[in-house]
Formats: structure tokens, C-alpha cells, sequence
């Protein structure tokens, strides 16, 4: 991996009495595109807030190319601002928008026609230049947004749920824009959003949050196909998690019936929790497979069945391209390598289920 | 339906009639030729030229201004620095400060304008136009702050912030973009203290000092010697202008929000 560019030391930030964000530290490097990934309230705009300068961590270091910017205010910081809500000038044009920023660096007026030309290029808004900004669409006053932020050759541009206002397919559409733009400036991306689809399309590597505190880390695959615990597995798309016991390596007891998986490491007769992928579960005849049950549900989604399937006491989210009718008898059976095996989390709630059974 | 129709129009028609007839009658007997009250005998200009012409009156002109004028600018500046530090506190504090701010509003006038006098007089300062200009400045902020509050909550922090994120200094932040965006709320608060500071007698009358004399007052002072249908012309010409001032900054108001609205509805 290429150099480190932001480190964070152990931030933590309080609002009064409520703790958003609790001891964290996290390493990003050059041209890396990350997401913080998080329900509302996980603490992920305030990070972002933090490292471009609008918050003061109530403890803790943002070091910005191995210097200290703890302190720094905003407007001395080398990297810029998408907002969720753009924040574009309304008392300025788009050009004069997007020249904000080189005119208080005082650049030569030939550089900064230049520049709003190859910015405005850039976005595809070429002929807005004069426009007004309430003239132009929520989709256009983003590409602005970008457009004014990026000029300024930042090393580092934060964008704060900047897609969350526009309708689905623009957003398809600026999803590739900017992976485009991240890969034609080679500038490191920061992103926060709650839409785990764009998390996993977009980035290199997303940082799942939620309480304060960083739940997992790592590339979209590793965070969709190993999921570290319930939580983001449950976040981040449909998931079965189901109690179980792993009997003894590669060996996992799901409601009482025995599943080859690949995990190992976990000892044995160990309480933990399976995540299986609703794409996973193959739906045979019965018999076929590893256990027997019922179908209870069926919606069509467009791409595959959803269906409800209820087998061995647990009702198991199922799709698939082949649709089986609601009291159709099916049988269960999952690929070992599509199991993944979580620690229990040793809260209190699980010691109660677990002496009540 | 049309029986309704009617009936609501005979009912507007009653209380605009109700709202305005006083001072209809007022602006006709401005112009009347002679001095009666309840006589009109024939269309003349004489008593504004008399008006024009009276010392007393342009004296008190001049000073109306001058107050309002001062106490317009002064309270326009605290109001709208108020406005911006709100936001900045806590909601708890918040809510202190704009109760503090609400109560001069509700306060009777003649409580105003009594405690103000016994103030000045308790720490020596001498009543004079200077006294004057202080009490308006004080009642007139919070009308200030009921103009600018709601254009600095419709901006919210996110400009100021996008300015400082693309390397501004606050001060070019607040200037460059932050102050364009409440000008059209910093203007009607402006008028409507400077309406505020023309109309006011109350407050005015125990603060002046000796001599000092703005319309309202002199008007009042004239009404207890016999009054002249001098003084109807120039309440006449107060009317009006107040009622310009009142207009121009409801449509200053409004009409960054129509403008906004109309170049949505074009795009």
C-alpha cells in the first residue's frame, strides 16, 4: 500500500453526556477510497467532521501527512468539502462558485478561467459556467459541489452523504462519476454514507461504524463475505444469522443439524453465530439436502424470488432465480465455503438466553 | 355560492372601511381650505405650505430623522450580531436570550419609557437627544432580531463552513457569503426599527430633554394648545411614509423568497 496520509489517535467526541465517538483510530493512505459506513448516530459525520476541521475532538490527534492538525482551523487545512446539503453560494454564479476558492488563494485570473473551464469539463456541466445556482437541478448542484471542491487540488476531498438527496438512478450514475474522478485526479476520498450498496460499489476499503466505534474494517469483499460480527452482517445486506455450536473445526452445528464449513479456531462445542448469505442457501427437493422445511413467503424482486423458508424452527431468508410456491416442501443445503462463523458477542443479554436454555 | 360571494366582499368591504376611515378623514382635511374640523370648504394646498413653512415643525423633522436614523443603524448592527451568536449557544441559553429579547417587545410603552427616564436621571446622565437615541436603540432591537433571525436559521452553518473549507478566512467567510445571504432580512429589520423609532411618542416623550421635540411629540404639544390642521398634514405625510417603509420592507422580504421560487418553477 502507498504512503499514509491521514492517521487518527484515539478520537473521542461528546455532545453533553452522549458519547459519539469512543477512542478511535484509523489509518488512511494515498489514493485510497474510503467509506464510513453507519446507521444515523454511529459517529461517522462527526469523524468527518473532525478531520476537516469543523469539530475539536475532545481527546486525541488527526495527524495529516505525519503532521499534527489537531488544531488547525479548516481554511489552513490542504483538502476540501463535498456537504450533504452542497452548500453552493446562491449570491454567486457557478463559475464564480467554483473560483471561490482559487480567488482567496489569489491565483492569476488566466489560471482560474482555466481552471473553472477543466472543472466544469470534468463534472459534464460545460455550459452552466454563467448559470445561477437555483437555476440548475439537486444532480447539477452536486456535480458543482465536486467541481468547486476539487479546483483546488486538495490531497484529500471529504464527502459527507453527498448522493443522499438525489433520486436512484442519478445516483447509480454519480457513483461511477465519482469513481471515475477518484481515479483520474488520484486523490485519496473520504466518504460518509448509511447506503451500504454505495459503500460496496464505490470504495477500497470500508470502515463499518456504529456506537462510536470502527465494527470492522477492510475491502467490500471481506466485509460482505466475512462478516466480523452481527452487526455488520446485518448491516451491510440481507443476511441469516443463526445461532449455532461449532462442533470442532470445520464442523458447525446449526439447529441440530451438522454443517461442513471452513472456519477453524473457534474450539469445540463453542456458542457462536453463522451469517448465511440469503444468495447462498440452495433450495433442492426434499430430502435433497441437508435439512427439510416449507416455503412460507414468496415476493418477486425483479432479479430473483425472495422467499421465506421455514426450516429446522428458523424461518431462513432465501433468493433465488427459480421461484417455489408459498407450501411447496423444499430442502436446505449451503456450500461450505458460503458459511461464515462469528464469536457470540459476550454481552449480557446473551448469558441470560443462554442459562435459559 | 353567490349570495356568499357577496356577503364576504360587504364584510371586507366593512372593516378595511372600519380600519381606514379615521385616517381617510384625516388625509381630506388636510386638504381643506378652512381651519373647521367638520366643514369642508373647498380643495387647498395652504396648510402644507404653512407646514413647509412652521420652524417648530421642520426643527422636529429634522430630529425625527436624525433619531431614527441612528437608532436604525445602531440596533440593526447589535440585532444582527445577536442573531449570529445564537446559534452559537446552547439551546438552554438560547431560549434565555431570546425571551430577554421578547420581553422589551411586550412591555407596555409607558413602562419602557418610565424606567428608562428614572435610569438616566438615577446615574446623572442629562435627558437630551443623545437619551432619546438610546431608549429607541433599545426598543428597537428586537424587532431587528424578529427580521434577521429567520434568514440566519434558513442559512444554517453549512455556506459559513464551505467557505472556511475552500480556504476563506471567518471574515472573508462572513462578508464574501455568509452577510449577502442576510442582507434582504438585515434591510427590512432596518426599516421596520426605523418605522419603529418615527412612530414612537411614549418612550420618546420621557427621555427628551428640554426643547427636544420629535413630530410625535410636537404634535401632541400642539394638540393641547388648540390644534391646527397644520399638524393633519403632517401626520398625513408621516402616514405615508411610514406606510411606504412598511410595504417596501415586506416586499424586500419577500422577495428573495418569490424570486427563489420563480426561478425554481422555471428550471
Amino acid at each position: 500500500m502507498s504512503s499514509t496520509l491521514v492517521e487518527l489517535e484515539h478520537i473521542s467526541k461528546s455532545y453533553g453526556s452522549k458519547l459519539i465517538i469512543d477512542d478511535l483510530s484509523l489509518t488512511i493512505h494515498e489514493n485510497e477510497f474510503v467509506t464510513l459506513l453507519g446507521p444515523s448516530g454511529c459517529g461517522k459525520t462527526t469523524t468527518l467532521r473532525i478531520i476537516g476541521g469543523f469539530e475539536m475532538p475532545d481527546s486525541g490527534r488527526v495527524l495529516f501527512e505525519g503532521r499534527d492538525i489537531t488544531n488547525t482551523p479548516p481554511n489552513h487545512r490542504n483538502l476540501n468539502t463535498v456537504f450533504q446539503k452542497y452548500a453552493l453560494f446562491p449570491n454567486m454564479t457557478i463559475a464564480e462558485n467554483i473560483a471561490f476558492g482559487l480567488r482567496i488563494s489569489k491565483k492569476s485570473k488566466q489560471y482560474i478561467d482555466d481552471k473553472i473551464k477543466y472543472a466544469l469539463k470534468l463534472v459534464n456541466m460545460e455550459d452552466f459556467a454563467d448559470r445561477s445556482v437555483d437555476s440548475i437541478s439537486g444532480g447539477q448542484q452536486q456535480r458543482v459541489a465536486i467541481a468547486r471542491a476539487i479546483v483546488n487540488e486538495p490531497k484529500l476531498l471529504l464527502l459527507d452523504e453527498p448522493l443522499g438527496a438525489l433520486d436512484l438512478k442519478l445516483r447509480q450514475e454519480m457513483q461511477y462519476e465519482l469513481i471515475r474522478l477518484k481515479n483520474e485526479l488520484g486523490i485519496t476520498f473520504i466518504y460518509v454514507t448509511h447506503d451500504q450498496e454505495e459503500a460496496l460499489t464505490m470504495s477500497d476499503t470500508v470502515v463499518v461504524m456504529n456506537q462510536g466505534y470502527i465494527q470492522q474494517m477492510g475491502t467490500p469483499e471481506s466485509i460482505y463475505n466475512e462478516p466480523e460480527n452481527a452487526f455488520v452482517a446485518a448491516f451491510i445486506g440481507d443476511s441469516n444469522i443463526i445461532p449455532g455450536f461449532m462442533v470442532q473445526d470445520k464442523l458447525v452445528d446449526i439447529l441440530g443439524v451438522r454443517f461442513d464449513c471452513v472456519d477453524s479456531g473457534f474450539g469445540t462445542n463453542t456458542p457462536v453465530d453463522v451469517v448465511i448469505r440469503p444468495e447462498d442457501v440452495i433450495l433442492g427437493k426434499p430430502g435433497e439436502g441437508r435439512m427439510d422445511g416449507r416455503v412460507t413467503h414468496i415476493i418477486f424482486k425483479g432479479v430473483h424470488y425472495e422467499m421465506e423458508v421455514m426450516a429446522g424452527g428458523f424461518e431462513w431468508l432465501v433468493q433465488s432465480t427459480v421461484g417455489h410456491p408459498v407450501g411447496e416442501e423444499v430442502s436446505i443445503s449451503v456450500d461450505p465455503f458460503n458459511i461464515q462463523i462469528m464469536n457470540k458477542p459476550a454481552s449480557e443479554d446473551e448469558e441470560a438466553i443462554k442459562l435459559d436454555e | 355560492m353567490k349570495k356568499h360571494s357577496v356577503l364576504k366582499k360587504v364584510y371586507m368591504a366593512v372593516i378595511i372601511l372600519f380600519l381606514y376611515a379615521p385616517i381617510l378623514t384625516l388625509m381630506v382635511l388636510s386638504f381643506n381650505e378652512g381651519r373647521t374640523m367638520g366643514k369642508w370648504t373647498g380643495f387647498s394646498l395652504h396648510w402644507y405650505e404653512d407646514m413647509f413653512a412652521d420652524e417648530d415643525i421642520m426643527d422636529a423633522l429634522k430630529n425625527t430623522v436624525i433619531i431614527a436614523l441612528v437608532s436604525a443603524v445602531v440596533s440593526t448592527v447589535i440585532g444582527t450580531l445577536f442573531c449570529l451568536a445564537l446559534p452559537r449557544l446552547n439551546s438552554k441559553m438560547r431560549s434565555v436570550f431570546l425571551a430577554l429579547n421578547n420581553i422589551p417587545l411586550l412591555n407596555a410603552d409607558i413602562v419602557t419609557g418610565l424606567s428608562l427616564m428614572l435610569m438616566f436621571v438615577a446615574f446623572g446622565i442629562t435627558l437630551s437627544m443623545g437619551t432619546v437615541i438610546l431608549a429607541h436603540i433599545t426598543f428597537c432591537i428586537p424587532y431587528v432580531v424578529l427580521s434577521v433571525r429567520p434568514k440566519v436559521r434558513q442559512l444554517g452553518m453549512t455556506h459559513y463552513e464551505a467557505a472556511l473549507d475552500l480556504g476563506a478566512t471567518p471574515w472573508v467567510a462572513f462578508f464574501k457569503v455568509v452577510l449577502p445571504e442576510l442582507r434582504s432580512g438585515i434591510f427590512s429589520g432596518f426599516l421596520m426599527a426605523f418605522t419603529m423609532s418615527v412612530d414612537d411618542f411614549i418612550v420618546t416623550h420621557f427621555t427628551r430633554g428640554a426643547g427636544i421635540n420629535t413630530l410625535s411629540t410636537m404634535i401632541y404639544g400642539q394638540v393641547r394648545i388648540g390644534i391646527r390642521p397644520t399638524v393633519y398634514a403632517l401626520s398625513t405625510i408621516v402616514f405615508v411614509v411610514v406606510f411606504i417603509l412598511l410595504i417596501a420592507s415586506n416586499v424586500i422580504s419577500g422577495k428573495s423568497a418569490t424570486v427563489k421560487a420563480r426561478r425554481k418553477a422555471e428550471s
